[in-house]
């Protein structure tokens, strides 16, 4: 049973369709993978499933019960939280308070008489960002930024993680801490739904795939699947394994898939073009990694 | 049926008006995401710029007015967009509000200065001409200003839609950083916007001044028609915005019409505009959270209990002996200082903490006047029902502003304030025409204050109780939502967080502060009237309080005593009267964008003083066991916020490079 459904969504903003009847779900204790080029419409939907952006029309269930008409806290308390791919830390606040005033708001008026068993040092430990716990959240690298957003998000204990381009900003060993992280989030039975552009991550430890493109869902499925899936590639490259059969020309490829989200990721030249691209089911791929 | 068609005349004219005045205050705002609170002002100064040309000097009124509208009007406007607004659009609303508000009291300031108050009167354009329709005399003015309003809109039509340079303004709204990558200049786009926007704020001025009087205030009030017309429009529609004008023109003048000129209603001819943005904010759709507006402010440090009880403890008593030595008139200038200092403390919990901006602040400590004034021999109890009421109204406004922003709170408060100036305390039941009310002193365990110097420091410990208390909520749960609720909206709605109630909470808490203090104020003076508690008084307010330092209780207390000095100064020296606005004013617009102000500036050189000449002059002193000494020096050298001013970022959103360049600073450091 879905945990999280986006039935039919369409987003309109003046003439632009950012998207374009999107349906897909979410299963508990899974990681999904919501991928696209960029301006696909993923953040979008994430405004969407959060309530920061109404939907032009489509539904939106939780848990078994519609909440697209359901204001942002509310469905909030129902158990899902998200992070931000333009950070959204409490930049006055140090990390530590960043994490305290998740738990509080969570806790409400029940925080005033009883005192939280959530251990917010220990959770700042497992994301990662122990070490800046005393420093104010507008002076801490963007990477431990991102956690901290994922540690806030914790605090609340939410059966939905709605991570929006998370490990941008992370290093290579970091990033596979971060994703060990996530499969141990889904044990516990969580579901998480994320947004990334750093594919090696995505198809390393997603279940299943949903990928965007102009606003559309063009293909679902387990990473293999979508890795060789010919409307992706095009997507992504232009062009597909299919109608090309043959290496891209190089200069293409890179400005194609240059991630140039907010986010500040990595510098296309350096990385993108040998294992980006490929990643997504290029013919290099096994050598890259 | 001839009073209809004429009051229809006059509605018409007064809206083509206001359809001018507003639809410069909509293209200054949604091009450069600024709302320019002293819109009215810029009409005020270039009307008397006008009366100047066309009267004092005897200029022809054709010659005048070509020089106004299109030579120092526009140069104002691209001054003060170059000067003093610039890159405010990406500042938080209550940095924006400040600076604007700023321009608003010094531009009073500024015209008090150049033309002290006298009769002035500007003749109608072609007073002799008109023309008869059926049984009604339209006057040549009349059909001026109308033509004038449809020219307008035509050539703002015009201009945003056929030429390149309002191609750019449109793009400028959705994206100024966008549009400087494609060639465009957003800076050029913003002075050009305020150039017009200018011109168009000083036409309709010149047009209504014959109607409503060359008068400082009047003309400057008149943003509230031209904000109100714009909100039908949502500050972005200039079609809809020409509707409300006239909407909002009509209904004024059937209210004069078809209204009772007498009882109740008396007063409800002057508060149109308020009612009708009231009305208008009601109906507006939720706001939508916002994302990537999130800004990390560096604020006054907040000091622990023990050091904030310390400093409450020493100030009455430095206050206690301070008062010894004053007469009874200082004696009530001391009481006025420590409640306006009051006042203060409650703009830092809703401006300094909750970064919401409130321009009636005065009005909440007239609401709680008021009430302890109905009180018959009021004691504690009195006074804390007083702060009730006066809280409740604060919630009251922040009520049907619920579903929207930052802006439109602060805006309908200008609106409150009006409605409360011309029709609540004017009426029978407050203060009455021009009136005045007895209010009796405070009595305590039974005991009535009747005693000055007792009085005083009751209220200066009242000051450091409210302080005490506002610093220990800061450091606890509350204070940190607050903050947090101040850095990102989006992140706490998010995390669960329903900020509605949470804003009507906190604007009530802070009117009911400011009740507290103007009930304390009331038993302090004996007689109380409306004037002590006029509008226009909180812009000073508001602007002190910020110079001062608006996030900290320091600033508070020295805000308090600036305030009080104004009038002091304005009565020794009436003819500096003017400068005293324009120096607050303009001070404010240098000093805004910091909103912790000199206190802080008093913080940080106290630590550097602290860190430089500590050790030596405690090495003067015995020295303390346990190296007490040089453990307080070890303390006091790390800063407890890191140094950085406040809108380091303003220049632009927090972009990733921006991001990298502290990523590679915090990897270093760490």
């Amino acid at each position: 049973m879905a945990l999280l459904e986006v039935d039919d969504v369409v987003v309109q903003f003046g003439g632009v369709t950012a998207v374009d009847h999107a349906s897909f779900a979410v299963e508990p204790g899974r990681i999904t993978g919501l991928i696209g080029p960029n301006g696909a419409g993923k953040t979008t939907c994430f405004n969407v499933i959060t309530g920061l952006q109404k939907p032009t029309r489509g539904h939106v269930r939780f848990a078994d019960k519609d909440i697209t008409s359901l204001s942002v806290h509310r469905r909030s308390r129902r158990g899902m939280a998200r992070t931000f791919q333009r950070l959204e830390a409490f930049g006055s606040l140090t990390v530590r308070e960043n994490v305290k005033v998740a738990l509080d708001i969570h806790r409400g008026l029940k925080g005033l008489v009883q005192r939280s068993a959530t251990d917010i040092d220990a959770l700042l430990e497992r994301v990662g960002v122990a070490a800046y716990a005393d420093e104010r959240a507008d002076a801490i690298p963007t990477g431990a930024a991102r956690l901290l957003e994922l540690a806030r998000c914790l605090a609340g204990d939410p059966q939905l993680l709605l991570l929006d381009e998370p490990s941008s900003g992370l290093d290579e060993s970091e990033t596979d801490a971060f994703g060990e992280l996530l499969q141990e989030l889904t044990r516990e039975g969580r579901a998480i739904l994320m947004v990334e552009h750093d594919m090696d991550l995505v198809m390393g430890v997603c279940d299943e795939i949903h990928v965007l493109d102009f606003g559309k869902v063009i293909a679902s499925g387990r990473p293999a699947e979508i890795r060789t899936n010919p409307a992706v590639q095009k997507a992504y490259l232009g062009y597909s394994d299919d109608d090309a059969g043959a290496e891209a020309p190089a200069e293409q490829t890179r400005t194609d898939l240059a991630p140039v989200g907010a986010g500040g990721y990595a510098d296309p030249y350096d990385e993108g073009a040998t294992t980006v691209i490929p990643a997504v089911g290029g013919p290099g791929d096994q050598e890259t990694r | 049926m001839s009073s209809l068609l004429s009051f229809t005349i006059l509605g018409v004219f007064s809206g083509a008006a206001y359809a001018i005045a507003a639809s410069g205050l909509v293209l200054t705002y949604t091009t450069t995401r600024v709302f320019n609170i002293a819109h009215g002002a810029f009409g005020m100064l270039l009307s008397f710029v006008f009366w100047d040309f066309s009267q004092r000097q005897g200029m022809p009124v054709w010659l005048s007015l070509f020089l106004v509208l299109f030579v120092v009007a526009p140069l104002f406007g691209f001054v003060v967009q170059r000067v003093m607004t610039r890159g405010l659009g990406e500042a938080p609303v209550s940095v924006s509000l400040v600076v604007t508000v700023g321009l608003f009291v010094g531009l009073i300031g500024l015209a008090q200065q150049i033309w002290p108050p006298d009769a002035r009167t500007l003749p109608f354009f072609l007073p002799d001409s008109g023309m008869q329709i059926g049984e009604v005399y339209v006057t040549a003015h009349q059909m001026i200003t109308i033509a004038l309003s449809v020219v307008v809109a035509a050539g703002l039509y015009l201009l945003l839609n056929r030429t390149r340079i309002g191609t750019a303004m449109r793009a400028s709204v959705d994206n100024p950083d966008l549009l400087k990558l494609y060639g465009g200049k957003p800076s050029q786009v913003a002075a050009l916007s305020w150039a017009i926007g200018s011109s168009l704020a000083a036409l309709a001025g010149i047009l209504l001044t014959p109607v409503i009087g060359l008068d400082y205030y009047e003309l400057t009030l008149l943003v509230i028609s031209a904000y109100a017309a714009a909100m039908l429009g949502r500050l972005k529609s200039l079609p809809l915005t020409f509707v409300g004008a006239m909407g909002l023109g009509l209904l004024q003048s059937y209210a004069v019409a078809y209204l009772p000129s007498e009882g109740a209603f008396a007063g409800v001819r002057a508060v149109v505009p308020a009612l009708f943005l009231f009305a208008v904010v009601i109906v507006m759709p939720q706001a939508q959270l916002r994302i990537g507006q999130v800004k990390g402010l560096v604020s006054a440090p907040v000091p622990s209990l023990q050091r904030s009880v310390g400093w409450g403890v020493g100030l009455v008593v430095a206050m206690a002996v301070v008062t010894l030595a004053l007469s009874d008139s200082n004696l009530l200038l001391a009481g006025t200082a420590a409640t306006y200092a009051m006042v203060m403390l409650s703009l830092v919990l809703l401006t300094g903490y909750g970064g919401h901006v409130s321009l009636a602040q005065f009005t909440f400590a007239g609401v709680g006047a008021l009430a302890y004034a109905k009180l018959d021999s009021p004691n504690l109890l009195g006074l804390f029902v007083a702060a009730a009421i006066a809280a409740l109204v604060g919630a009251l406004v922040a009520l049907p502003v619920l579903r929207l922003t930052g802006l439109y709170l602060a805006l309908s408060t200008l609106a409150f304030g009006v409605l409360m100036d011309k029709l609540v305390f004017q009426a029978s039941f407050a203060f009455g025409f021009n009136g005045s009310l007895p209010a009796e002193p405070m009595s305590v365990l039974g005991i009535a204050i009747t005693e000055p110097r007792v009085y005083v420091l009751l209220m200066v410990m009242f000051f450091a109780a409210m302080a005490v208390a506002l610093l220990a909520l800061r450091r606890g749960r509350l204070g940190r939502v607050l903050i947090a609720m101040r850095d990102s909206p989006a992140a706490c709605g998010t995390l669960g967080l329903d900020m509605r109630w949470f804003r009507v909470a906190l604007f009530g808490m802070s009117a009911g502060m400011a009740g507290l203090a103007g009930a304390l104020f009331a038993g302090l003076r004996g007689t109380i009237a409306a004037t002590d508690f006029q509008l226009l008084s909180s812009l000073p307010l508001l602007l002190l309080a910020v110079v001062c330092g608006v996030t900290s209780a320091t600033g508070a207390a020295f805000g308090g005593v600036f305030l009080m000095l104004l009038p002091v100064l304005q009565s020794n020296h009436p003819e500096l009267a003017g400068l005293a606005f324009a120096v607050i004013g303009f001070g404010a617009v240098a000093l805004g964008r910091d909103p912790n102000g000199l206190a802080n500036l008093g913080f940080k050189l106290g630590r550097t003083l602290g860190v430089r000449f500590g050790p030596q002059v405690r090495g003067f002193l015995p020295a303390l066991p346990g190296g007490g000494a040089r453990r307080e020096a070890g303390s006091m050298a790390e800063p407890t916020t890191p140094e950085r001013t406040p809108y380091d970022d303003l220049a632009g959103p927090r972009s990733g490079d921006q991001q990298e360049e502290v990523a590679v600073g915090g990897t270093a450091r760490g």
